[in-house]
């Protein structure tokens, strides 16, 4: 403060009667609006970034290295899904078919058609693995059975995969950057919401059909009290009690069901 | 609009509303969590159909049978195959770290020329053709020049398809030097050959025996068929069954014995012979056999009764007398006692007349051939291939004498005298040995006398090695000409070491090759072919397949399916003369050779007071210390006590440490005749004092880095030292200086 500041207020206070005038420095509230302004900004700067942008960049799109067509193939065989997505004999699923099984009819080329012509010159004829890109594909931590859920639960293949028999030609693989897994795990909407069954396939989504069968089953004999509690748990933790065990294979409940 | 510093904050903060407001955080944090269990080093399973494929594990002479767990076409984990006569499911660390050998970097990828000075590890990769080419020029010059006998071949294997291939092919080409490595082998086939007059190896009943006198056998540390042997002693724990452990160190098998008697190194003969002489003495030996079976023993009684008397025998060993006297009236007064010999795994042959003395002390207690005792168990005889044609160059070849003597006047019985090789090749001028093959052995490491291995080394002009891996033999090399590796071929494994049945193993392939490799035994049969008649002629096979085809005919279908096949009711003795000696009997003192059994004990080479201590190599189940090195696994769990970081510890006992001044830890210089090395200290009060305990198995300088540079070769700090009555190396140590630096 200068002196001469000191000053003029000493002098100001010294008039009787007259109120000094004083030279309010800027307050930003609401004084300049620059405020809210640069709150609206960044608000609304990072709903864009975390709604459009973010979804944008985070995944990366990539093609089958084949433009296969399941519609075409489902048409040929008599099993449908199961011909070439089949259980093997110690009961582990065989996933996306190998090149031996491809082989099996497409030792030559069947047809003029130029993926199918790329398929036996590039893969066939090199006897080289087509490097198929997993629209399914779960991170490592998850332990899940095919037997459990297509020969127990009876379950269909279209309530997880999707109606992937009825396409004519292979998706884009959207891969996400940080995981390398498919959009399709998360589901393509980015808040998670899902109108089918398969548009997402994340720990909740299985957890959801999983919750259902153990209330199901859980509360068949369960006396009042117990009942009372274990009604808690059940609205607490989804799934984590059941009647029987949750998992027939691991015969262990809650986590230990897909998490070993 | 002027941003200040509010106004920024207040951006900030609007930012992190929004954020929060929006999936990012969320989805972020999720895939990041993903992220983390995607990083390289977190192992994870791959995917894939699961097969199993069940083979032969060749990676030492025991012959276990192996049954590898695939998923698609990797290879993902070799367990023991349940039910094996050999190994009943077990397997041993080596055995179990073979998929790292695999898939590891010391594999030879292709065949390689050597490009710059031998030994610099320079390489060039070169077409099959050109490098087998290559082969058949050098070949072709030696042979028109009438110096086939100069070709030699050393192999790690001579029972099998493959060892006779190579065998048949230097024999056809016009050579004798086909040179089979060292081992204990060597001296038990000579033994029954002297004693019983047979063509056998020796097997042993060990599942079935209740006492076992072992001289320095390591039962634990890999002797004979190892896993085989872990089980049988652990069966002996269980039934009761006495082992009584003969050797200057505290191994685990002295450990876990039930009696150790340590003895002066070198004298485990002389005790043999001390116990023979009680057991004559006392009249404690079995006279249903002695009086039927055995010849000579009369002579042999009063050699022994004169000469081995249990003060004598005091005096060398330094086994008290009454011991040894209460040893052999428990041996002898045993069920179904057995006696065993061979160092340590048996590496090096040893010397014949201790050999003769432990087999003198089995007859004496009549188990040669009976239950839980020795076994003549004849060699593989499914190979039935027709003779070979020679013409003239290929007769005056194999008149030649062998490079390594056996068979000479001098060393009549010996068939295979490796050791004598680079002592012969430096010795002439111009080398006796022109050119080299080696299979399945490493004798660039394995061999002792390093400065004499690398005289002789430099002057053979062209070295060929067969190796799988980038060993120090294939380092050594002009030309690498890689085999498939044991997982990646087809191989017939015409004996389980020590095992008491006539057993033929068959190794198949598990994985396709991995690289540009070839089968040995089509490598032969192409170089034969390309030499054209008369060793083509020799080799009506179209390819190795072709030819183990045809020399197990409709065999080969029921080998392939078991895996193994044993002749189950094998009974020794019968069948077959059980002696085919000129008695028609066992010979204490054989006939054939008076003086085979004569020298009990081998002095080891240095001289005091130059050399006041003696250094003596150990074996140990988690060093390879033949043609494979440790994989990293293995490596692995070596204890600190014996190598740490780069560094071997040798074991001293507090005395003689304290002696010299040196305390545990402390690095020193160890010193022989031979060479010398920079070690430390381990103060082991298991040894006895003034000796100094070596591990075999370290020192390489080939292989990779979880082996090279590591410790020291004990090889290299000792030299051979020929049993005068049969010129076999009986080399169980040498004299040593250890010195503070």
């Amino acid at each position: 403060m200068s002196t001469s500041d000191d000053k003029a207020k000493a002098d100001a206070l010294t008039d009787t009667g007259k109120q000094p005038e004083q030279d309010k420095p800027e307050k930003g509230n609401g004084a300049s609006g620059s405020i809210p302004f640069f709150f609206l900004v960044g608000f609304i700067a990072s709903l864009l970034v975390g709604w459009v942008v973010f979804p944008e960049f985070l995944y990366s799109e990539k093609k089958q290295p084949i433009d296969f067509n399941h519609a075409l193939h489902v048409d040929m065989v008599d099993e449908g899904c199961e011909s070439c997505h089949f259980f093997r004999e110690d009961g582990s699923f065989s996933g996306v078919p190998g090149l031996a099984q491809c082989i099996e009819c497409h030792e030559e080329a069947q047809t003029d058609h130029p993926e199918e012509v790329k398929f036996v010159t590039q893969y066939v004829e090199k006897y080289r693995e087509v490097p198929w890109l997993v629209y399914s594909r779960q991170p490592n931590c998850v332990f899940f059975s095919h037997a459990a859920h297509v020969r127990l639960a009876k379950m269909d293949c279209v309530t997880c995969h999707g109606p992937i028999g009825e396409s004519t030609h292979s998706r884009i693989y959207e891969e996400n950057r940080i995981t390398g897994l498919s959009r399709d795990i998360w589901g393509r909407n980015i808040a998670g919401i899902k109108r089918n069954s398969w548009d997402r396939m994340k720990m909740d989504d299985c957890a959801e059909c999983h919750a259902e069968a153990a209330e199901k089953t859980a509360s068949e004999g369960e006396a009042p009290i117990e009942g009372f509690f274990n009604n808690i748990i059940r609205i607490a933790f989804p799934g984590s009690l059941s009647g029987r065990k949750s998992s027939v294979q691991t015969q262990h409940e809650a986590c230990f069901v897909c998490h070993k | 609009m002027k941003m200040d510093r509010r106004s920024f904050l207040s951006f900030l903060i609007g930012g992190a509303a929004g954020t929060t407001l929006s999936p990012l955080p969320w989805k972020l944090t999720d895939d990041l969590a993903i992220w983390s269990q995607n990083w390289p080093w977190t192992p994870v399973p791959a995917g894939g159909e699961v097969t199993f494929v069940e083979t032969t594990c060749m990676l030492c002479p025991g012959g276990c049978g192996v049954t590898v767990r695939k998923v698609g076409d990797r290879a993902v984990k070799i367990e023991g195959t349940p039910g094996h006569p050999v190994n009943g499911g077990g397997i041993c660390i080596l055995g179990l770290s073979g998929l790292q050998l695999l898939y590891g970097p010391t594999r030879v990828p292709a065949p390689l020329r050597r490009a710059g000075g031998r030994g610099e590890n320079r390489w060039e990769k070169i077409s099959w053709d050109d490098a087998l080419a290559l082969v058949v020029e050098k070949l072709a010059a030696l042979r028109e020049n009438r110096l086939s006998h100069t070709l030699a071949c050393i192999s790690g294997t001579d029972g099998g398809t493959v060892g006779r291939l190579m065998e048949r092919f230097l024999t056809v080409y016009g050579s004798p030097n086909f040179i089979r490595t060292p081992s204990m082998r060597d001296a038990y086939e000579m033994t029954l050959h002297l004693m019983q007059g047979v063509q056998a190896s020796a097997g042993f009943d060990v599942e079935n025996t209740d006492f076992i006198l072992s001289f320095g056998s390591g039962i634990l540390e890999g002797w004979g068929s190892p896993v085989r042997m872990f089980r049988a002693h652990s069966a002996w724990k269980e039934n009761g069954a006495k082992v009584v452990q003969i050797e200057p160190r505290l191994s685990n098998t002295a450990a876990k014995s039930d009696k150790w008697l340590p003895v002066n190194p070198g004298t485990e003969g002389a005790l043999a012979l001390g116990l023979a002489h009680v057991i004559l003495k006392e009249s404690l030996h079995r006279r249903e056999f002695v009086d039927f079976y055995a010849w000579g023993l009369d002579r042999w009684k009063n050699e022994v009764l004169s000469k081995w008397t249990p003060e004598e025998v005091e005096a060398v060993t330094g086994i008290d007398k009454s011991t040894t006297v209460a040893l052999a009236r428990s041996f002898a007064g045993a069920g179904r006692p057995l006696a065993l010999c061979g160092r340590g795994k048996g590496s090096i042959p040893g010397s014949i007349g201790e050999f003769m003395a432990v087999h003198a002390l089995n007859a004496l207690v009549g188990n040669i051939n009976r239950k839980g005792g020795v076994w003549a168990v004849p060699g593989p005889d499914y190979i039935r291939w027709p003779e070979v044609e020679m013409d003239a160059t290929a007769a005056a070849g194999m008149q030649q004498p062998r490079v390594d003597g056996a068979g000479t006047e001098k060393y009549i019985f010996a068939r295979h005298l490796l050791h004598r090789v680079p002592e012969m090749v430096a010795a002439a001028d111009p080398s006796l040995v022109q050119a080299l093959f080696i299979l399945e052995a490493n004798p660039y490491y394995t061999l002792s006398d390093p400065a004499l291995l690398k005289k002789a080394w430099d002057k053979i002009p062209f070295i060929v090695s067969f190796s799988s891996f980038m060993d120090e033999t294939a380092q050594n090399a002009d030309l690498i000409l890689p085999n498939h590796m044991y997982l990646e071929r087809y191989e017939d494994v015409p004996y389980a070491e020590g095992f008491n049945k006539p057993y033929i193993g068959l190794a198949k392939p598990v994985v396709h090759p991995q690289f540009s490799t070839m089968h040995a035994g089509d490598v032969i049969l192409r170089l034969a072919k390309a030499l054209g008649d008369p060793v083509q002629k020799a080799f009506p096979w179209e390819d190795y397949e072709g030819c183990l085809d045809e020399t197990f005919g409709d065999a080969l279908e029921t080998l392939r399916e078991t895996g193994y096949r044993v002749e189950a009711d094998f009974a020794p003795g019968s069948g077959y003369p059980a002696f085919g000696t000129a008695s028609g009997r066992f010979e204490f003192i054989s006939e054939e050779s008076r003086d085979a059994g004569m020298q009990a004990m081998v002095q080891p080479q240095g001289e005091e007071p130059a050399f006041p201590l003696i250094l003596i190599p150990f074996d140990s189940q988690r060093l390879a210390n033949g043609y494979i090195g440790d994989p990293p696994f293995v490596i692995k769990t070596v204890p600190d006590t014996v190598l740490k970081g780069d560094a071997l510890f040798v074991e001293v006992h507090p005395e003689t440490a304290k002696a010299i001044g040196l305390s545990e830890g402390k690095a020193a210089l160890l010193a022989t005749p031979k060479g010398q090395a920079r070690v430390r200290v381990h103060l082991f009060e298991g040894i006895m004092p003034g000796l100094v305990g070596i591990p075999t198995g370290l020192g390489h300088h080939a292989y990779d880095g979880y082996l090279a540079g590591k410790g020291v070769n004990a090889n290299a700090l000792m030299g051979p030292v020929e049993d005068g009555a049969s010129g076999l190396n009986a080399a169980w140590g040498i004299r040593a200086k250890l010195s503070r630096v």
